[in-house]
């Protein structure tokens, strides 16, 4: 697939590279509102995701990989697992259990939480995000 | 003829529909589900965890060893598919 599924339609290409970005916008949303809304790591990656799909469908499969490159993602797939790892591991350095957020650190017990869960599910989201962007380029690739 | 597996199919699927006629409510406010746990994270989950969101705080705090296995399990996916297909 190397060339797009619509050719070289000019609405298609010019709409899905104007809504692209919000697509992003809306899934950068979703994951910083994932601890006051409904949302989260999971949720926010496939949506992101699911822009880079769109421009693969509409501009072509090297142009999607052109946006978002190999050099990029390799570091994030693996950094979702690492960041909740360390962040549990970290939670066991403060006098926790592992995972144990609650630890106070500068702020009361609370605000670390909240935070650390925040950073938590940032991870989850990158990692999210460049699986499902892998998998989708390697099944589709030629 | 496949008289006897289907004999057993339709057995447990008897047994099965008789199990959920027995099933609670949806919703029902004295179910065991709305009485045990639910409550505790309504009342507790914004102190202890300092999030708004049940949902997020069950997911990544109370049950933060099953979200941590779930995304260890996106990544092995992703890298089987990597090993079996290639990186592209």
């Amino acid at each position: 697939m190397s060339e797009s599924l619509f050719g070289e339609d000019v609405i298609v290409r010019t709409i899905a590279r104007l809504v692209a970005p919000f697509i992003q916008l809306f899934g950068l949303y979703v994951l910083m509102h994932g601890h006051v809304s409904p949302g989260g790591g999971f949720q926010a990656g496939v949506i992101i995701a699911s822009s880079f799909i769109l421009l693969a469908l509409a501009l072509g499969l090297p142009e999607s990989k052109e946006r978002f490159k190999k050099t990029i993602r390799l570091p994030m797939e693996s950094s979702g697992p690492l960041i909740f790892a360390l962040i549990g591991v970290t939670c066991i350095l403060a006098g926790g259990y592992y995972l144990q957020y609650g630890i106070a650190f500068l702020f009361p017990p609370a605000v670390v939480s909240a935070i650390l869960i925040s950073a938590v599910e940032i991870g989850i989201g990158i990692t999210v995000l460049a699986m499902i962007v892998t998998i989708f380029y390697a099944m589709a690739g030629d | 003829m496949k008289i006897i597996p289907s004999i057993f199919i339709l057995f447990i699927g008897v047994m099965l529909a008789a199990a959920v006629a027995g099933m609670p409510e949806f919703g029902d406010p004295n179910s065991p589900a709305n009485t045990h746990i639910v409550p505790y994270y309504r009342e507790n989950s914004l102190e202890e965890t300092g999030v708004t969101e049940i949902v997020t705080s069950i997911v990544v705090s109370y049950r933060g060893y099953d979200t941590f296995g779930e995304v260890t399990v996106i990544f092995t996916a992703g890298t089987g598919v990597i090993a079996l297909l290639g990186r592209k």
